[in-house]
């Protein structure tokens, strides 16, 4: 290849590039390659020395092969000889063929090294950013142990141009994410805390990204760049738009900057300085001011940067989770947000607010968006965006507003998409559990929950509403009522028929006064859901069953034909068959006072954490760890009394909580009224505890796990009659 | 049976569509674009099954013809028909190309619609079609009814491929053999496969409906005959001779029951050129060349090449053609070449260093010795060191083939076997010709 042009061109390379784009076919350009290859081949072996300029227009031409996809398994030499080039474009050559084709393992890596260390000792700031780049680009585990200690050298020494300083910064921050345990911290790391006071705004934002992922491991090692973040932080905010030149994007001073600032503080707690604190105030302050002023462009990078820095402060805000004044007016910004046109902002502003619903003191300035988020759930056409919605209804719940938060939930519970199907009905059960002052409301919401979405209504939810039920007398009547009449529709789903199986199996007594349910009637409209139900619903059904003819005797010739008609007694399912070959007998050999005993009502269920909240908890899954957090405290505060009330009164609370105990607590007082007095077992090992503290005979061996009534053991041994109902589950 | 017929250009548009069967979507054509022609990794299997239906295709250099089936078929039918499509194509409008292809579209989906009915392959003797499709417009004024008539029963008759009333002033008949040998030999000269594929070949123009026999050096013809006639000194003589035929199949015009029940090939000629009948044979080729490579690896960087061709048939024959290719390796930067022969080069765009030779004699030998220098590499990976290839063409049959004789019956007509002309030429080439070095 004649020299023609010996400047920076490369004609050579501009004509292969040009002829590969033009072969026709797949073989052509491998033949093209072959040649070329070939060429450079025959170039490299010539004994004459090659001058830079061909060296690194081939080693261009290597590069382009192998970018197409073809293996390159020489010209490794050629590049490192490029190194030592004095020329920047050679040399740039050279370190872009390493970083691209130079695995970690190569036995060149020794002189790659040699080279890479030389530049950095040179006094040439572009040679030392070249070398830089390379290190970060490769960023193997080598190249930390030959550089780990170098670089931080380089990062803090004096007299370093502000370009490398950027440069080995980010190369560092690399270093460090590849092989932290290479990376020492010395007393370089109270020096790159001061770089946060460069003059140069480039050196400060490489320095904070690496200073923040550096002080997420060793938080103490950095405590002090809060204050001087603080004071970056509020140099920035209040510098007019036109102060930081080239660092001034759409009128936004800094933005990137500003964003690393913010977040580098969410990693500590609020300063404890006062001087420092009351400026990082001023800031945020500002910031809300600057959101609320009208845009100074109408291009969306102009409010694209002003929005980041604002959703970040509004995080630190949260973080910090102590200034009310900021949180209710961060609320109040993120409420506007609630109806912009844009929808990442709106889902931005919805899933902050999540947060914001959690800190007691935005709590009520949250709750005052319930109409514009419960619109949101409705109107919004993103799915994700709705799910937000959801949650922020389910964040803000508290007593004031729990009837008609879940009143909307449960109205768009019919429409609401699939995926986020379940996930709405246990919020819905556990704000109705949780926020039930009138269990008979509870008991309305729940049965309408499993008649809206009976297919996405886990087994836990209806395990629950029986618990309840069986905890609390005064709503048994109406539970049993209620289910009774929900059980007239035509078509009623099969967790339905469970629960009202169950309900009037054990407090069917209670409406069987009124002619229009009498017993036999109740039987019936039992009996006719029974077959189209799946094998547990019906082996549920015929436990009812055998309840009924000891609550009352005058359906027992009814139910013992049923029970002995060929489909019960001869039936295919064993457990289907031994249950009515056993309620049968029992029916017919044991004395009422025998059927008395081992059909007894239900003993209370002892409390524990709901189930539905763990199920709910394991869905989200341990990423969405937010989520979680609010739940327990939210649960917390649940307990302590429901948070609609909080404020300055909270000693007024500690009173209130005896005297007007929240639903948990009320619960509580019933398990302990309870014959099982083994104190607060645990959840866990509820069962086996309860069984060895109170023996055989106590009838609390009846409670189970997941509160389904199971088959008895013995049914005719009447010494054993008192182990009832639950002793099968306790195998 | 067939569904539809696409043929594609490189670029994997659609140049001719012809759809036969409903259960063939507008989206098959997609799909084996997408899939085949488009895939990432080339495709190799002729065959290509893609949602439960069925693609053959061939290539014909630059073009895609693609058979699509959802039907369990007869894969060999399949691909005897493209071949002969291609062939039907080439005898209508010369070499198969893009260009030539959408100038000649409105012929070629008249050409479908009479080869293939409901993907049922038909008629697709090219001296037939040529009778009824032509490209000359219609020549309703030439074309009495009764030619029409004529053509009409002589498509459905029993004797499709030819018809009546044919007259030339000289009888005369072109036999041509046709073989391709192909050969994988060890570096030690042991042959570890070969085997030849042929074909004859035959350009006959003959008047009337004549009858022909055609004879070879068949084995068990040999045999049979010398069991026949003990006394028939010929037959013994020829029997040293005889090939074994490992497998053939004729042109639809020979009487396979005769073959079956006599082995003798008697038929009814088409008119002009057709293939008579395609063979392979394992048994006792001769190799008309044989390659004796000797590479030797000095240091790591370079490397010496010497391969010795010798031919191996009569002295009076001239092999032409020659070509000998040899690999280099992969980090090659200089080669040497010193021939005493022909001309060698080395080209750096296949990997390769290719040896020409205009002519060889028989039992002559050859030689080329290489010098390669080797750039050093990174790459532990070693040389595989792919075989040597070899191209040639010789005058005679490297199987051993021998036409005996070609008889010409015509009863109606005066003209007996002694009045016709007859031509026979051997060509053999190479197939795959390597050795392994």
């Amino acid at each position: 290849m004649p020299a023609v042009s010996k400047g920076d061109g490369m004609r050579g390379l501009a004509v292969f590039i040009s002829d590969i784009r033009n072969c026709k076919s797949k073989e052509a350009e491998i033949k093209r390659i072959n040649k070329e290859l070939a060429n450079i081949r025959s170039k490299f072996k010539g004994d004459k020395a090659l001058d830079g300029y061909s060296k690194k227009k081939y080693v261009c031409k290597l590069l382009f092969i192998f970018l197409l996809g073809h293996d390159i398994d020489f010209g490794h030499m050629e590049a490192v000889n490029l190194l030592s080039s004095n020329k920047y474009t050679e040399k740039q050559i050279g370190y872009l063929f390493i970083s691209v084709l130079v695995n970690s393992n190569s036995e060149l890596i020794r002189l790659i090294n040699n080279a890479i260390k030389n530049d950095l000792s040179s006094r040439n700031p572009t040679f030392m950013c070249l070398a830089l780049h390379c290190i970060a680009n490769v960023g193997s585990r080598e190249m930390a142990e030959a550089f780990a200690s170098e670089i931080p050298r380089i990062l803090v020494a004096g007299d370093t141009m502000d370009s490398v300083k950027q440069s080995a910064a980010l190369c560092l921050l690399r270093l460090y994410k590849t092989s932290p345990d290479l990376v020492l911290m010395g007393e370089w790391t109270s020096r790159v805390v001061h770089l946060l006071n460069d003059q140069h705004m480039g050196v400060v934002t490489a320095a904070i990204s690496l200073i923040t992922c550096l002080s997420q491991k060793n938080p103490d090692e950095f405590k002090t760049c809060v204050s001087l973040a603080v004071s970056r932080l509020s140099r920035i905010v209040s510098s007019a738009s036109t102060d930081l030149q080239d660092y001034t994007y759409y009128f936004v001073p800094a933005p990137w900057l500003s964003c690393k600032l913010l977040r580098l503080l969410q990693c500590y707690p609020p300063p404890e300085d006062g001087a420092v604190k009351g400026r990082l105030v001023e800031c945020l302050e500002t910031i809300l001011n600057k959101a609320q002023e009208p845009p100074k462009s109408k291009k969306v990078q102009h409010s694209n940067a002003k929005n980041a820095i604002l959703f970040e402060a509004i995080s630190l805000i949260i973080h910090y989770d102590s200034e009310p004044n900021l949180l209710v007016r961060a609320c109040n910004q993120l409420g506007q947000f609630l109806q912009h046109r844009e929808t990442n902002l709106r889902y931005l502003a919805l899933e902050s607010m999540c947060t914001l619903a959690s800190s007691e003191f935005s709590h009520e300035a949250v709750k005052t968006h319930i109409e514009t988020v419960i619109n949101a759930l409705k109107t919004e056409r993103d799915v994700s965006v709705r799910q937000r919605a959801a949650d922020l209804l389910y964040a803000m719940c508290d007593r004031s507003n729990a009837k008609q938060i879940v009143a909307e939930m449960l109205s768009y519970l019919e429409t609401a998409d699939y995926s986020i199907r379940e996930e709405m009905v246990l919020k819905v059960a556990i704000l109705a559990e949780k926020y039930a002052v009138d269990y008979s409301w509870y008991v309305d919401t729940i049965l309408n929950l499993i008649r809206i979405a009976g297919d996405y209504v886990s087994e836990e939810v209806w395990y629950r509403v029986i618990q309840i039920v069986i905890n609390r007398d005064d709503v048994q009547g109406y539970a049993a009522k209620t289910v009774f009449e929900a059980l007239q529709a035509p078509a009623c789903h099969e967790n339905m028929v469970k629960v009202g199986g169950y309900i009037l199996g054990e407090f069917g007594n209670l409406i069987a006064g009124d002619p229009r349910s009498s017993p036999l009637v109740q039987f019936n409209l039992l009996h006719s859901k029974f077959h189209l139900c799946s094998v547990p619903t019906r082996a549920l059904l015929l436990s009812a069953y055998i309840k009924f003819i000891n609550l009352f005797p005058e359906t027992k010739a009814t139910i013992q034909e049923v029970l002995r008609c060929d489909s019960q007694i001869r039936n295919s399912d064993v457990e289907l068959q031994q249950r009515a070959v056993e309620y049968l007998k029992l029916s017919s050999i044991a004395s009422t006072d025998v059927l008395a005993t081992v059909l007894e009502e239900m003993p209370p269920f002892p409390e524990r954490e709901s189930s539905i909240l763990a199920k709910l908890k394991k869905k989200k899954g341990p990423g969405a760890v937010s989520v979680t957090e609010l739940e327990d405290g939210k649960r917390e505060g649940g307990e302590l009394n429901g948070g609609g009330d909080r404020g300055p009164e909270t000693t007024a609370m500690a009173a209130s909580n005896a005297s007007t105990p929240s639903p948990s607590a009320d619960l509580l007082g019933i398990r302990s009224a309870a014959p099982i007095s083994a104190g607060p077992a645990s959840a866990g090992s509820l069962l086996v505890d309860v069984f060895s503290e109170t023996g055989p005979a106590a009838p609390s061996a009846a409670v189970n796990d997941d509160g389904f009534l199971r088959d008895l053991e013995q049914p005719t041994e009447t010494s054993d009659s008192l182990l009832v109902e639950g002793s099968g589950d306790l195998e | 049976m067939i569904g539809g017929l696409f043929i594609y250009n490189h670029k994997g548009e659609v140049l001719i569509s012809r759809v036969y069967r409903d259960d063939i979507g507008r989206n098959a054509v997609d799909a084996f674009r997408v899939n085949v022609i488009h895939a990432r990794q080339q495709v190799r299997s002729p065959v290509t099954n893609i949602a439960r239906t069925s693609f053959f295709h061939v290539k014909r250099s630059n073009i895609w013809l693609a058979a699509v089936t959802k039907q369990n078929v007869n894969a060999a039918m399949v691909f005897e028909f493209l071949y002969k499509m291609c062939d039907v194509m080439t005898a209508y409008f010369g070499k198969i190309s893009e260009e030539n292809i959408k100038n000649n579209f409105v012929l070629i989906y008249e050409l479908l619609d009479e080869i293939l009915d409901f993907g049922y392959p038909q008629n697709s003797e090219t001296g037939a079609l040529k009778t009824f499709i032509t490209q000359q417009g219609i020549k309703g004024q030439h074309q009495t009814k009764e030619e029409q008539s004529q053509i009409t029963s002589q498509v459905t008759g029993q004797i499709g491929w030819r018809r009546e009333g044919i007259k030339y002033r000289r009888n005369e008949l072109f036999l041509d053999v046709l073989e391709s040998v192909n050969l994988l030999m060890s570096p030690q000269g042991q042959v570890l496969s070969a085997h030849v594929s042929g074909r004859v070949v035959m350009k006959s123009y003959l008047s009337g409906m004549p009858e022909c026999k055609f004879g070879m050096n068949d084995k068990i013809v040999i045999d049979k005959q010398g069991k026949g006639g003990a006394s028939d000194d010929a037959g013994k003589s020829s029997g040293k001779q005889s090939i074994a035929i490992d497998d053939c199949t004729f042109h639809q015009c020979v009487r396979l029951s005769k073959f079956d029940s006599e082995r003798s090939i008697s038929f009814i000629p088409p008119d002009g050129e057709y293939e008579l009948m395609r063979y392979r044979t394992t048994k006792d080729i001769i190799l008309p060349f044989r390659v004796i490579p000797l590479v030797r690896e000095v240091g790591r960087t370079k490397l010496e090449v010497k391969v010795v061709i010798k031919s191996n048939f009569k002295p009076s024959l001239l092999a032409q053609k020659i070509e000998v290719r040899i690999p280099t390796p992969l980090n090659t930067s200089g080669v040497q070449v010193i021939c005493m022969k022909g001309k060698a080069k080395y080209k750096a765009s296949e990997n390769a260093i290719v040896w020409k030779i205009k002519r060889m004699a028989g039992m002559k030998e050859s030689q080329i010795s290489a010098e390669i220098e080797l750039l050093p590499t990174n790459d532990k990976k070693k040389w595989a060191r792919p075989p040597i290839s070899m191209n040639f063409e010789v005058p005679f049959a490297p199987s051993g083939l021998k036409v005996r004789y070609l008889k010409v019956f015509e009863s109606k007509l005066n003209y007996s076997d002694h009045d016709v002309i007859k031509w026979v030429r051997y060509i053999g080439r190479s197939g795959i010709y390597e050795t392994r070095c």
